[in-house]
């Protein structure tokens, strides 16, 4: 793979809603603030991917909203229907393939939709979808197979709720900084059966925008570049009931690939801080094993050791990850814009001391059926 | 530098109005199945998929995940991108990418619709804006509408030089076994047919049909051992140059899409002379009257000149350049493959696949997407590697 790098990150804070913008306004804001960020102006970007779902949009063909806002009026530009990892992966093929520099864009509008209903529309429309199974009641059956398989408690996984909601608090994007105990999580409000309130991530609002480039204009711009280093994803079988939920074999699959491209052979002493997509707390664990920083089984003990805190020999989700704020789709970009900023140097209060290599993840699917994975460096 | 790119392998099922006997994920398997077969490839060969359609068609969520059983996509990466109309030709640019940047050496493109599981207009209508374009534009035939009559206002060209469009692109399905309507309509047969938004008719445009088509793309290297001849990219240009309906009104201007796609497509692919030097086009035609005025935008005559360039029978089969062997989207249209088709119609004409629809000797061949608001995607496929 030649050699590309994030050279420009934006978001929006991210909040319940936000009444005073349409999608446009949202894009066309972290479309400014990312060519700022990059010191580059639109003329610098030759290739535009924008990131958007027509189910959460309720319009079809979504991708329609934000062609002004995200700069793409006279430039080669296409929509990516799914999470911003994807989006992005398309933007670095773009750049890979020559262009000199994409701009991907996320939005997301939680506050618009219903996402019983937009969730519902996941699961197969003969067998699956009168049951009225959606996101929240699949995650809870896989919650339910991870945690039986490996008798991991629910205070296990009240703790990730507990660590992320803190994190947040020194990410001035995130939606829910909170300071909870596990106890406050034990006792919120049961959704699903073992998932509580505070197990699951909020309805958000926002957007995000990151510009990959190849080595000529990342020569160019003002900010340290975040190299790519291994990039890959993969999905695995749809119907759940063909699935070993507790085994997110795709997760394998992607992050192997991945490590194999950025030359990780041993991810837990090579990667310094991860950012995964967890909108429901066991999913963190559950994907760390996945990622293979531990054995299947062990997810659960990761934070109990205080590996995946602050301070820790690999902190997960210094943001506040999506337990802290859950804008679809834009979700995954930010994790990728987030592992991008610790290696840069520049996450703020929740830097990680000495970030070299970052991993970021994000997925597609119900129970996470389609799962991609980043490294990023510091280091070209 | 980018990698080469060829088209290796092409599929599609029979089209119709109604496949009650499969659902989309099946109908996407025959696809696949085909293109694989064309291709002598299996799905282990294949190392990633692009698929798209439009979401509110068939209103299954994530259809990337939702296919893998028909796409053949479990255990391996899928990716969905969706861009309304021209949503196909999206899908196939985006596995070019795929290839071109030296990740994939093996990727299956992949546009279907079950228009008949949907209801197309309601959906359609959602795309315009909520506030200030739902209430004017709503549905594709009002804007085309729009457009028909003031192409017909600015050049004086008649409902008679339109129809000629639909006669000719459904006398081309009749060569093409896998045309969804595969019967000829004259002219006059148009004229009589019910107006549905002035000036155009039920002949006039384009029908819902059911359909999958998938492409197999493969690397500079490769392309050549699975292929006797592949069909090499020479040119791929996307140009969304409108985002509200309502600025896609200025008639006066043309196709503003078209002409910047096709003006970026020849720059890439070094043609000075389209006329000249383009064998065989398929055009995403979703009208007749798009058949007059978008040639003119691509760059086959002058403005003005479409009326004349087609009754001189220049893109009739055996004329200067063919216009839609394969009948194009008149004769048949399952939108999230309708752009697609185009592209693997221009694949088989350039591999020497196209049997009673094949135009003679061609080195390059054109293929163009519609679609979103005034969209255009281009693509360039020849014989010969660029």
């Amino acid at each position: 793979m030649d050699n590309a790098a994030i050279v420009g990150v934006a978001q929006t804070k991210y909040e319940r809603r936000k009444k005073d913008h349409i999608f446009a306004d949202l894009v066309f804001d972290v479309t400014r603030a990312a060519l700022e960020d990059a010191g580059l102006t639109i003329d610098d970007i030759d290739s535009v991917v924008t990131v958007s779902n027509d189910f959460f949009d309720g319009r079809t063909i979504s991708g329609m909203a934000v062609g002004d806002a995200s700069g793409g009026q006279d430039k080669n530009i296409s929509t990516v229907s799914g999470d911003g990892t994807f989006g992005a992966f398309y933007g670095l093929m773009r750049v890979l393939s020559g262009y000199k520099a994409t701009i991907v864009v996320a939005h997301y509008k939680g506050s618009e939709g219903s996402l019983p209903i937009t969730t519902n529309g996941m699961f197969d429309p003969i067998f699956h979808r009168h049951l009225g199974i959606d996101a929240i009641s699949s995650a809870a059956i896989q919650a339910n197979a991870y945690l039986t398989r490996y008798g991991i408690r629910e205070e296990d996984i009240a703790q990730v709720s507990v660590k992320n909601h803190g994190n947040a608090k020194h990410n001035p994007f995130a939606q829910l900084p909170m300071e909870i105990t596990v106890a406050d999580v034990m006792k919120s409000r049961k959704i699903a059966e073992p998932l509580k309130l505070l197990d699951c991530c909020p309805i958000s609002d926002g957007a995000a925008a990151i510009i990959i480039a190849g080595e000529e204009v990342a020569a160019k711009c003002k900010t340290k570049p975040a190299w790519v280093k291994g990039v890959a994803h993969c999905c695995e079988e749809y119907f759940l009931g063909d699935r070993d939920l507790a085994n997110p074999v795709a997760l394998r699959d992607a992050a192997r690939r991945a490590y194999a491209m950025a030359g990780i052979r041993s991810p837990m002493d090579e990667i310094d801080i991860a950012e995964v997509l967890e909108p429901f707390s066991y999913m963190e664990p559950l994907w760390l094993e996945g990622l293979e920083f531990c054995k299947p089984g062990e997810g659960g003990n990761l934070i109990g050791k205080g590996i995946t805190t602050m301070g820790g020999k690999l902190p997960v989700n210094p943001s506040g990850g999506a337990l802290s704020a859950n804008p679809v789709l834009v979700a995954g970009l930010a994790r990728l814009i987030e592992a991008s900023l610790q290696v840069r140097g520049d996450a703020g209060a929740r830097q990680v001391k000495d970030a070299g290599t970052a991993l970021a993840h994000g997925f597609n699917g119900p129970c996470g059926q389609s799962h991609c994975v980043w490294i990023v460096s510091g280091n070209r | 530098m980018a990698r080469r790119v060829a088209i290796v392998g092409t599929g599609q099922t029979y089209h119709k109005s109604h496949r009650p006997d499969v659902t989309s994920r099946e109908m996407i398997h025959e696809a696949v199945t085909a293109a694989l077969a064309d291709a002598d490839l299996t799905i282990r060969d294949i190392d990633a998929i692009v698929i798209g359609n439009m979401d509110h068609f068939e209103s299954i969520n994530y259809v990337d995940a939702y296919s893998v059983e028909g796409s053949g996509g479990v255990m391996k990466p899928i990716m969905k991108v969706s861009t309304g109309g021209t949503t196909g030709a999206t899908v196939a640019i985006a596995a070019y990418y795929h290839v071109a940047s030296g990740l994939f050496e093996r990727v299956l493109a992949i546009g279907f619709e079950k228009n008949s599981e949907s209801d197309t207009t309601g959906a359609i209508i959602t795309c315009s804006d909520p506030v200030w374009d739902r209430f004017s534009y709503s549905g594709a035939i009002p804007s085309l509408a729009t457009e028909a009559t003031a192409y017909m206002e600015k050049y004086g060209a008649t409902q008679e030089d339109a129809a000629l469009i639909g006669e000719r692109d459904r006398n081309h399905a009749m060569n093409n076994p896998y045309a969804h309507l595969r019967r000829p309509l004259s002219v006059a047969d148009i004229m009589n047919s019910p107006m549905l938004a002035y000036p155009i008719k039920l002949g006039d445009i384009c029908p819902r049909s059911d359909g999958a088509c998938a492409c197999i793309l493969a690397a500079d290297g490769i392309a050549q051992k699975i292929a006797k001849r592949p069909a090499w990219f020479r040119a791929a240009a996307v140009r969304h140059t409108y985002t509200w309906f309502g600025d896609s009104t200025d008639y006066n201007q043309g196709l503003v899409s078209m002409q910047r796609a096709s003006k970026d497509a020849y720059a890439q692919a070094g043609i000075t002379k389209p006329v000249d030097e383009i064998d065989v086009a398929e055009l995403y035609l979703p009208y007749t009257w798009a058949g007059l005025k978008w040639i003119e935008d691509i760059g086959f005559c002058g403005p003005g000149e479409a009326a004349r360039f087609v009754s001189d029978r220049n893109t009739h089969m055996g004329g200067k350049i063919p216009i839609n062997p394969s009948g194009g989207v008149i004769s048949t249209n399952c939108i999230g493959a309708t752009a697609l088709l185009r592209v693997a119609e221009a694949a088989i004409q350039v591999m020497g696949k196209g049997g009673k629809r094949q135009v003679p000797d061609v080195k390059n061949a054109l293929a163009t997407g519609f679609g979103g608001c005034f969209w255009s995607d281009v693509v360039i496929l020849s014989s010969e590697k660029p």
